[in-house]
């Protein structure tokens, strides 16, 4: 019921189909996809149940970077069920609030140790850049990536990007990430997938647990290209199933070609919250109608266009009040705002569906470079903590270089642009000749940040950037 | 301008549109991206330089006696703000980039559709042209008896 069959755009290639048990019943799944994914292409929105009111509670972010999504897997608790490809026979259940330990000790293998000259966190558009630039000059990095696939969240971007020919302007995101993953491939680059970084020690070891083998992964030079998180919100019932994060709901419908509902309430009008709704229109979803708190549309003009001419509409100064619903969400509860973003009492409206997204911002993901030290600063023009850097993108350790969202919440075209500077400066730190690839780059990323939708990422970088 | 920014859509007089004798008999693109954003493909598209900007944050402009109504714009532009009007044996004519489905058949009867998604009126499907080879994304031209529609028909709706 859930899954899509005709998209416009995609096709959607699935795997063989295999059995596994959740809460003691056979589920069927297709190989490649992850539990979470499965889950819910069966209909199943409750994953677990809160620890003290035993809430339901499903997935938000779908790509691995919260919590919600936690179950218990082959007795195991706490498992990120939304980056964990399924298995035959693996036994899923929904996890009682934090978990019990399992009934019996996991053994592990001895850890793994690698030494290499670059380790990339992140094969996204920043990483995958930095990975290419740095194989094409005779350096082999080796990345780590927490999700089943190389390309982050490029893999879901199916509109055609903005900027010039340089950026792959009026190209398709897919086919950037495609072209590049090809281009990692070839390049005979290695990389971990499934494999989640959880510490970073020193500024000289990162420890990743890939797949029940745990890394300890020592390197000359890091690229941190993590990405960035989507925000919650507080609003009654935020935590109901059914609202989720509007990249969330882009993974399920563009990589794994699951519909995340059938009618959307849009929380936001930011470029995010545009391109999802008119995706959701390309997958056969309905959206009921697109909010956004300030009284002006946040994201390219066009975008919004593009879904108006659907009939979609758009309600500036207007916020979600509350989401009703018994085991997932059944309606949403809107309400306006006034200038001073405080509600007018009576201008509550009840909408039908099945869904919210939140389109309302993204958090850099920054925990490792926190936990290790790199100087912080918070930047509310960057999206929260980003790291201390310069313009060549090295932090307060010399080894370790940011690219991407982690340096602030940008897009593609940035965090490939962030990626190729990061790998220039380290090619340089190196001893090559790469002056001129690194101060091109380097200007036209500033040319690209020089309109006014620039202005606020160029305000914000002025505050973190040392010489 | 109007409250674009709080509405979502363009009205007819937002739009740089060209004077009618420039329509007779031929297409011409028109542009509706209005904002300063870092995004030059139709400029880079134009095979006779028509479209012209300003830095590559700048607005395009079209000049409308040198465009040739190609569509290389419509087809590249990743706002889907670029469109073809035209006026042929007295009818009005618009292409429009669409990217939904199901595709609308050649010659099938679809409704008009303005910049708030309104059924404006009916017209005839007379071309459709691939953009993207692996891809239904196309661009739809109709055709419709009430040319004056030329200045907002943005959309179609497949009828069922």
């Amino acid at each position: 019921m859930r899954e899509i069959s005709k998209h416009p755009v995609l096709s959607f290639e699935r795997g063989k189909r295999i059995k596994f048990l959740f809460e003691g019943s056979p589920v069927t799944a297709y190989q490649g996809e992850t539990v979470a994914m499965a889950l819910y292409r069966n209909g199943i929105d409750v994953f677990s149940e809160s620890p003290k009111l035993h809430r339901p509670r499903g997935m938000f972010c779908a790509i691995g970077k919260c919590s919600s999504c936690m179950m218990r897997v082959n007795g195991v608790p706490n498992v990120r069920t939304c980056i964990l490809p399924v298995r035959e026979g693996m036994t899923v259940e929904r996890q009682k609030g934090l978990g019990e330990k399992p009934s019996k000790a996991v053994k592990y293998p001895p850890p793994v140790i690698r030494e290499e000259k670059v380790a990339i966190v992140g094969s996204g558009p920043a990483g995958l850049s930095a990975a290419i630039t740095l194989a094409e000059n005779g350096v082999a990095p080796l990345i780590i990536e927490q999700n089943p696939r190389l390309g982050g969240q490029l893999i879901k971007q199916t509109h055609k990007f903005f900027g010039s020919e340089r950026e792959n302007a009026g190209k398709r995101g897919i086919d950037i990430a495609s072209e590049m993953i090809e281009s990692v491939k070839k390049a005979g680059v290695e990389f971990y997938l499934n494999s989640t970084a959880f510490g970073f020690y020193e500024g000289k070891t990162l420890g990743v647990f890939a797949e029940n083998k745990l890394l300890k992964i020592r390197s000359k030079y890091f690229i941190f290209a993590t990405g960035a998180a989507e925000k919650m919100i507080p609003f009654e019932g935020n935590d109901l199933p059914g609202v989720f994060g509007a990249g969330a709901a882009q993974t399920m419908m563009n990589v794994y070609g699951i519909k995340p509902g059938e009618n959307v309430l849009m929380v936001g009008a930011g470029n995010v919250g545009l391109i999802v709704s008119y995706q959701m229109l390309q997958a056969g979803i309905n959206v009921k109608a697109v909010i956004e708190a300030a009284p002006k549309i946040g994201g390219y003009f066009v975008h919004a266009a593009k879904i108006r001419r659907f009939g979609v509409p758009i309600y500036t100064s207007t916020t979600i009040k509350k989401a009703i619903g018994e085991r997932r969400v059944e309606k949403a509860v809107i309400v306006s705002l006034n200038e001073k973003f405080e509600e007018i009492p009576g201008t509550e409206k009840a909408l039908d569906v099945d869904t919210i997204c939140l389109a309302t911002g993204l958090i850099p993901s920054v925990s490792l470079l926190a936990q290790s030290g790199v100087r912080m600063k918070y930047v509310s023009a960057l999206g929260g903590y980003v790291p201390l850097r310069n313009k060549y993108l090295r932090t307060s350790l010399p080894n370790v270089y940011v690219a991407g969202d982690i340096t602030g919440i940008e897009e593609a075209s940035t965090a490939i642009l962030e990626g190729e500077i990061a790998a220039y400066s380290i090619l340089s730190d190196m001893g090559k000749d790469v002056e001129k690839e690194l101060s091109d780059a380097i200007s036209e990323l500033s040319e690209l940040r020089s309109g006014p939708f620039g202005a606020k990422i160029v305000s914000g970088i002025k505050e973190v950037q040392y010489e | 301008m109007s409250d674009y920014l709080k509405t979502g859509y363009l009205k007819n007089e937002d739009v740089e549109f060209p004077k009618s004798d420039l329509l007779r008999g031929r297409m011409v693109a028109v542009t509706e991206c209005v904002q300063e954003i870092p995004c030059n493909p139709c400029v880079e598209s134009c095979p006779v330089n028509a479209i012209s900007m300003n830095g590559i944050n700048g607005v395009p402009r079209v000049d409308f006696s040198r465009c040739i109504g190609c569509g290389n714009c419509v087809a590249v532009c990743p706002g889907l703000a670029m469109f073809l009007v035209g006026i042929k044996e007295g009818k009005g004519v618009v292409s429009i980039p669409y990217e939904m489905l199901p595709l609308p058949e050649k010659g099938s009867e679809v409704f008009l559709l303005n910049r708030k998604g309104e059924r404006t009126g009916k017209g005839v499907v007379s071309g459709i042209r691939k953009t993207d080879k692996s891809r239904n994304s196309v661009i739809v031209t109709v055709e419709f008896e009430n040319r004056e529609l030329v200045k907002s028909v943005r959309n179609i709706e497949v009828i069922k």
